[in-house]
């Protein structure tokens, strides 16, 4: 857990972070946002000492970071800026391992974690290790620059922007690699942009900067629907044309996921993951010969049992809510928000499945709003 | 006079002399390069003193290696260490000064990047920031050794030996064979090390900092 | 130490900066107009500066004897360097969609040259122009050994009677006529860049 308590940081005598306080709880995704000069990259680089703040104290967990030298303590926080930054005197591998060789690591140990890692980003070792980062991509060297960060196992990794300087479809496929990186091993992400539409695509909690103050952390969902300030509704689309009766008056039919997978209950898990896999979902519908729901399986959820001979049903979800197609949409996000579900499944008048309403919709639909009718589809 | 004629006559001389040459290009050079890369990397420390010291380096590099040598002479007299001095002292200033820029202009976002992964200012400095002023090292190390081999020959002009002894004796004599003679091996030599510090540079330079970055 | 050396000594390094200025941008031009040239031409450039100057002096006194013309014909080889590179960088630089609009325009290849690109490329021009007048201030010194006279003599002589005060007057005047050429011509230097 990091705790920001009264901190403040003055450059001659413009206060550029203002008394703030602010808790990240560990595995947390929390992007910082705000217009230019607000103090986001400065809060960051506190976390990290590579800005000493002039006021207040820092802890991650029970430590106070003014007690812990900077260099050590910047060995246990993984660390990506816009620029990248990789070495071009070092290779690939280098590059990856110049954390784990400040921490002194033992060099099987460092040669198993380059594999490691590379093989996590889809880059394999014997192609990439020993080439240098000018032979790379910009999307590529991008992929490094991410696993020095996370190659000593820092807990903690902090992000400056990662991705502004590529190009949209390269960033677009790197925000979805760190969030199922970020799904996987469970770091505490801090992560600092500019775009909107990266923040309510990656984070679990947003803050909302502006003149060294936070002027709301909510999750993207919150966000969306009650901004706190002008200056975010501004900030999340400056051409909306927000009306309140049309969020309103949603449907959840008019909301929901359509094009589903379905599986019958005798099918083997591995047939299933196949067919997810084909798709763009993680998930798929069991359903009997009369179509009506027996089930939710995710594809995590097949990965966590992975026994291979077992009906799918037996390790599905089978205990999942379910709504009326007519039914208002932000009641059902309601719903899934007070119950904690990341899915709801929606029947039309026969008890039919039609849809599924996932976080991501909610998200969407918000987005929609907002920025008016945008093509949202993920 | 044909060369073969010249070398037979002039060979073991013209050996001696290149070897007298080499001799203080080398000694003159190596002294001249520690010392500027010490100072090179103080300086890059303290950029408030550089603003300072650089410009005044610049302003002494402008008087004429031959006072230089000329002022030596008067205070030490005909002996090597004269030259060797006075070589040094020249060597030290195309180093030290591409030492420095190569420092300076390393990237920032680079060092940021060190910085953030933990690595404390020494470590920055010879991991970092000396591989990637490499290529600016190296042309200053080329300059100095090309420019020492050529003020080399000066050390003739207070009698201490090299090749610039035939150069002189043959201007004197109105002898072109000795003219050509101490001239032709000194232009040989100079590039030749010019190549070498090429050829050396190649060498050690990771693929990652050659061609376009 | 007369004023006489020291008119001589901005003599050499006069005449040898003006033909410096137009062997060099002949040069210059040709390497960036002919590609097959660009090679050859910065290459002996690069190597007549690698030759030691007492060298190369006592190569062309062969030719010239001791005289101030065998002293300017060694300047110039050896500051010839940096304006023919500058020259070349600065017209190899000019904005390419400026050439393109120039050629759109229907200007022929040498109208380009000299009403777009060669006053597009001055300020770089003159950076090199700077440091071959610099440079030569400090060649001009070894002339005297070939019986150039300037300041080079002066010095020569000092040494040789061991006569300190003339030394230092001479190396004094050498030092600011360096500095002197270098910091006016870096002023003008900044103004013709941030036209």
């Amino acid at each position: 857990m990091i705790t920001f308590t009264n901190v403040s940081k003055k450059y001659d005598e413009i206060t550029v972070v203002d008394e703030l306080n602010l808790s990240i709880e560990d595995g947390e995704f929390v992007i910082l946002i705000g217009p230019s000069g607000c103090g986001k990259t400065t809060t960051l680089k506190m976390i990290n000492k590579l800005i000493e703040m002039d006021k207040g104290e820092i802890h991650i967990d029970d430590k106070n970071i003014s007690d812990i030298n900077g260099d050590e303590l910047r060995r246990e926080i993984g660390y990506v800026i816009q620029q990248i930054g990789l070495f071009p005197n070092l290779t690939i591998k280098e590059n990856i391992l110049v954390v784990p060789r400040l921490l002194k690591w033992k060099e099987e140990k460092c040669d198993k974690r380059v594999h490691e890692l590379l093989e996590l980003v889809g880059m394999p070792y014997e192609e990439n290790a020993m080439k240098y980062p000018n032979e790379l991509s910009g999307g590529q060297q991008q992929r490094i620059g991410v696993l020095r960060a996370l190659a000593g196992e820092p807990p903690i990794i902090l992000m400056d922007e990662p991705f502004g300087a590529l190009d949209p479809v390269t960033r677009e496929s790197l925000q979805d690699e760190l969030k199922v990186l970020q799904k996987k091993l469970h770091k505490t992400i801090i992560f600092v942009t500019h775009d909107m539409e990266e923040a309510l695509k990656m984070a679990d909690k947003i803050v909302f900067m502006s003149d060294g103050k936070i002027l709301q952390v909510a999750s993207p969902e919150e966000m969306l629907a009650n901004p706190a300030d002008s200056l975010i509704t501004d900030f999340m689309g400056r051409h909306a044309v927000t009306t309140e009766e049309q969020y309103h008056d949603l449907t959840c039919k008019e909301v929901m996921f359509k094009e589903l997978i379905f599986v019958s209950e005798t099918e083997k898990p591995l047939e299933v993951a196949s067919k997810i896999k084909k798709s763009d979902h993680d998930m798929a519908v069991i359903v009997d010969e009369n179509a009506a729901p027996k089930g939710v399986v995710t594809l995590d959820l097949i990965k966590q049992f992975q026994q291979a001979d077992k009906k799918i049903v037996e390790i599905a979800d089978t205990e999942v809510e379910k709504v009326s197609e007519n039914k208002l949409a932000k009641d059902a996000f309601n719903q899934m928000i007070k119950d904690n579900k990341n899915y709801l499944l929606v029947m039309d008048d026969k008890n039919k499945v039609t849809g599924l309403i996932t976080r991501d919709v909610i998200t969407n639909s918000l987005a929609r709003l907002v920025w008016g009718d945008m093509d949202w589809a993920l | 006079m044909g060369i073969i004629a010249f070398l037979d006559q002039y060979g073991v001389r013209l050996m001696k002399a290149i070897l007298v040459h080499l001799q203080y290009v080398f000694i003159s050079v190596a002294i001249g390069f520690v010392i500027a890369f010490v100072l090179a990397i103080v300086l890059s420390r303290y950029p408030k003193l550089s603003s300072i010291v650089i410009p005044v380096l610049g302003i002494f590099q402008t008087i004429p290696g031959l006072v230089f040598i000329g002022v030596l002479f008067i205070y030490l007299g005909m002996k090597p260490i004269t030259v060797i001095i006075a070589l040094g002292v020249y060597a030290v200033f195309p180093i030290l000064k591409n030492t420095y820029t190569g420092i300076i202009n390393v990237d920032p976002e680079l060092i940021e990047a060190a910085r953030g992964c933990g690595m404390n200012s020494l470590q920055i400095l010879y991991k970092i920031e000396i591989p990637n002023a490499m290529s600016s090292i190296f042309s200053g190390l080329r300059m100095s050794t090309i420019y020492t081999v050529s003020w080399a020959v000066l050390a003739a002009m207070i009698g201490l030996g090299g090749l610039g002894e035939f150069v002189y004796r043959g201007i004197e004599t109105n002898n072109n064979t000795l003219i050509i003679g101490g001239a032709v091996p000194a232009a040989i030599l100079a590039m030749t090390l010019g190549y070498l510090i090429d050829l050396i540079e190649d060498k050690i330079t990771p693929r990652g900092l050659k061609g376009g970055r | 130490m007369t004023m006489r050396a020291v008119l001589q000594h901005l003599y050499l390094v006069g005449a040898a900066s003006v033909l410096t200025m137009i062997f060099g941008s002949i040069l210059g031009v040709a390497a960036y107009l002919y590609k097959s040239l660009r090679g050859g031409v910065l290459w002996l450039v690069d190597v007549l500066q690698t030759i030691p100057v007492l060298a190369l002096l006592g190569v062309i006194m062969i030719f010239f004897g001791a005289t101030s013309t065998t002293v300017i014909i060694g300047i110039v080889l050896y500051s010839l360097l940096p304006m023919v590179r500058n020259t070349y960088i600065g017209l190899e630089g000019v904005d390419p969609a400026i050439k393109e609009a120039a050629q759109g325009m229907g200007m022929t290849k040498w109208q380009r040259l000299l009403k777009i690109e060669l006053p597009l490329a001055f300020p770089i021009i003159f950076t090199g122009i700077r440091i071959a007048v610099v440079t030569s201030i400090g060649i001009a010194v070894f002339g005297a050994v070939v019986g150039g006279g300037g300041l080079g003599s002066t010095i020569n002589r000092a040494i040789l009677i061991q006569d300190m005060g003339t030394l230092m007057q001479a190396t004094f005047a050498l030092m600011g006529m360096a500095m002197f050429f270098d910091f006016g011509m870096s002023y003008i230097e900044k103004r013709l860049q941030s036209r």
